[in-house]
């Protein structure tokens, strides 16, 4: 049984004009101690997911299909409390903006303090002690004098150390981490994501590691889930996904980025844009953009399926290859 | 912090010295201070050596100074009207005003802040509609017709409070103050609550428009990622970040009340400030009204220092620019 199961999630938006789709039938599994990267252009669906997962969608959003499990058991219909207590506890979280993602007012050993003493039954003394423990692990110098410094005091890539120690204070056993270093500066970020990933290691935490750069899960994942119009388009191993992408839109996607020392007249691109939740389109949400569209596209929403090598895709290109599998 | 508190300290001076100036200057556009002391029919010669006397042919700033050390030393002179120190007017009525606006700002908070947190966090529930409907009266009603109802209702019709003065009061030295008898605490009841009522109503507005504000923000999105208790995070992580707007106007306010509190003093007959003022205006009493101007602000520069150094307390960002600027120099 993997970690965590997610199984024909659905997620809809309410509004005055109807309800908008934004996740629609997404499965994928996360093991042990694995790091699955969730790639896609902004408003794939990526950072929904994630919030789904630690139910705190923002209303008017809510889940509406599909099961959330953790280690087997359901946690999407938990009520508030119980849903708090894995919160921090199981599943931690780490958001994208670490200038913001730190309460301003209170000092940095305080909050860690706080969430420690919010999920154990830690004494103040202890939780401190702990506290400077943690900063001392997410590489904060001299943590034991930094420990009562306010956020303010601490640079941008400082502080999503300390967003990393908050996150990781209970051991949890999985960490959503939605765009890490989007924010930060490109010398520091690589510094960060070898930080999260080998605190994991040590920790044994699997991480969902939700970003737009291939070049960050290309080094950190074991395994890519691609989304495209609050749908995956194709989930599989790492290097299969980079190397040899089956749906067309990870071909495309793959195909626009820059290689260094590999020589190309120009970048491809993929003509067109994702569609708007108010109007994908019937069948493959990906059809109208697909340089290899068949009629059935256009008409029948493809699973995703078998492909002959590791990945899955959502294609009809390879239905005749087999029966489509779910999951 | 201390080169903080001088700084502001040195303000409060510059701000009290203009306001001295401005009273100053009414006893010299404002009628002959000589006339008003001696009668119609004194020559030329005794106004002249009154004058002299006085020290009001001394040149301006020396005029301007002496009026500074009287000042300080508690002296603003004689009330033509009453024909009594002003000093001692000002120390019968201060502390009836000053208890009135106390009680009336220590009920505004109690009641806005908490519902305001409330009605910010469940701003969907009935409750909150119904709470924040019936605050537009606190705000929409003129606080001399809730006296009026209110004096109808309880003293009237009930007869529970009474409708005027403040009831039994007890010496403490200069201070006279009601809040040690039963008789007291009934007559401060009406007056206050009328007093609160707008006051309620704004800081309950302030604190659910911050509340809104700050439950949009990351650190409270992380906080509860983090698996907090919600009450740590209503009432610690979000309270908290709304308090510096919150303690700005309150502060601005509770200024406000002693300046202005005349209408409920009017309606309630309290013996205080506000009666003071209105008479002296009317019969163009200016030392009470030069000292009543430089009390107001000195009551102002006050409650703001207590503000800025609140934010001291609350924001620790403030803390670390002052440092800086404090340490740099």
């Amino acid at each position: 049984m993997a970690l965590l199961e997610v199984e024909h999630l659905r997620v809809e938006f309410e509004t005055r004009r109807g309800n908008l789709i934004a996740i629609d039938d997404v499965s994928l599994a996360i093991e042990e101690g694995e790091v699955l990267g969730v790639v896609g252009e902004s408003g794939a669906g990526k950072s929904i997911t994630g919030m789904a997962i630690i139910g705190l969608l923002e209303p008017p959003g809510r889940v509406t299909g599909g099961e959330i499990r953790l280690a087997g058991r359901r946690i999407d219909n938990l009520a508030y409390d119980s849903m708090r207590r894995i919160r921090g506890k199981e599943i931690g979280a780490i958001f994208q903006d670490p200038l913001t993602s730190l309460n301003p007012l209170y000092g940095v050993g305080r909050q860690l303090a706080e969430t420690i003493m919010a999920h154990t039954d830690a004494s103040p003394t202890a939780a401190r002690a702990r506290a400077i423990q943690l900063l001392g692990e997410v590489g904060i110098p001299a943590p034991e004098r930094r420990i009562d410094a306010y956020p303010h005091e601490f640079s941008g890539g400082m502080r999503q150390r300390v967003v990393i120690a908050l996150a990781l204070a209970v051991n949890p056993r999985l960490i959503i981490a939605d765009e890490p270093t989007t924010a930060l500066d490109v010398s520091i970020q690589a510094q960060i994501i070898q930080l999260l990933k080998g605190l994991c290691r040590e920790h044994g935490t699997a991480i969902m590691l939700i970003t737009h750069d291939m070049g960050v899960i290309a080094e950190t994942a074991d395994r890519v889930a691609v989304m495209y119009a609050g749908r995956i388009a194709e989930v599989g191993p790492v290097r299969d996904v980079v190397k040899s992408a089956k749906h067309p839109y990870t071909k495309g996607l793959m195909g626009s980025i820059p290689i260094m020392g590999r020589e190309v007249e120009r970048l491809s691109q993929i003509d067109g844009s994702m569609p708007r939740l108010n109007a994908i389109p019937t069948g493959c949400a990906f059809n109208p953009r697909c340089p290899d569209g068949m009629a059935r596209c256009g008409v029948e929403r493809p699973d995703l399926m078998a492909t002959g090598g590791p990945n899955r895709a959502a294609c009809w290109l390879y239905a005749p290859l087999g029966v489509a599998v779910h999951g | 912090m201390l080169a903080y508190v001088i700084q502001r300290l040195l303000q409060a001076v510059g701000v009290m010295l203009a306001v001295g100036l401005i009273a100053f200057a009414m006893f010299n556009y404002i009628g002959d201070p000589v006339n008003n002391m001696v009668g119609q029919e004194a020559s030329q010669a005794d106004r002249a050596e009154l004058r002299q006397q006085l020290g009001l042919n001394a040149p301006f700033p020396m005029q301007f100074a002496r009026f500074v050390a009287n000042a300080l030393s508690g002296d603003f002179g004689m009330s033509l009207r009453m024909q009594r120190p002003v000093a001692h007017l000002i120390a019968e009525r201060l502390p009836a005003t000053l208890e009135l606006v106390f009680a009336s700002a220590i009920l505004a908070l109690a009641f806005g802040v908490p519902l305001g947190v409330f009605t910010g966090i469940k701003r969907h529930s009935w409750v909150s509609r119904v709470i924040l409907t019936v605050s537009l009266v606190g705000v929409s009603l003129p606080t001399f017709v809730i006296g009026i109802l209110l004096i109808y209702v309880f003293a009237v019709l009930l007869g529970m409070l009474p409708s005027f003065g403040r009831g039994e009061v007890v010496k403490l030295g200069w201070w006279s103050t009601g809040l040690l008898t039963k008789a007291g605490w009934l007559a401060i009841v009406m007056p206050a609550i009328t007093l609160s009522l707008f006051q309620t109503t704004l800081i309950l507005r302030l604190v659910r428009a911050e509340m809104l504000e700050v439950m949009r923000t990351d650190f409270i999105k992380f906080a509860r990622a983090r698996g907090l208790p919600e009450r740590a995070i209503n009432f610690g992580h979000a309270l908290k970040n709304t308090l510096v707007p919150v303690i700005t106007i309150v502060g601005l306010n509770i200024g406000g009340l002693i300046a202005f509190s005349i209408i409920t003093e009017t309606v309630f007959q309290w013996p205080g400030l506000g009666a003071l003022f209105i008479q002296a205006v009317q019969f163009a009493d200016v030392p009470v009204m030069a000292a009543y101007l430089v009390l107001v602000a000195a009551m102002f520069v006050l409650v703001n220092l207590a503000v800025d150094l609140l934010y001291y307390l609350v924001d620790p960002r403030l803390r670390g620019e002052r440092a800086v600027a404090g340490g740099g120099h």
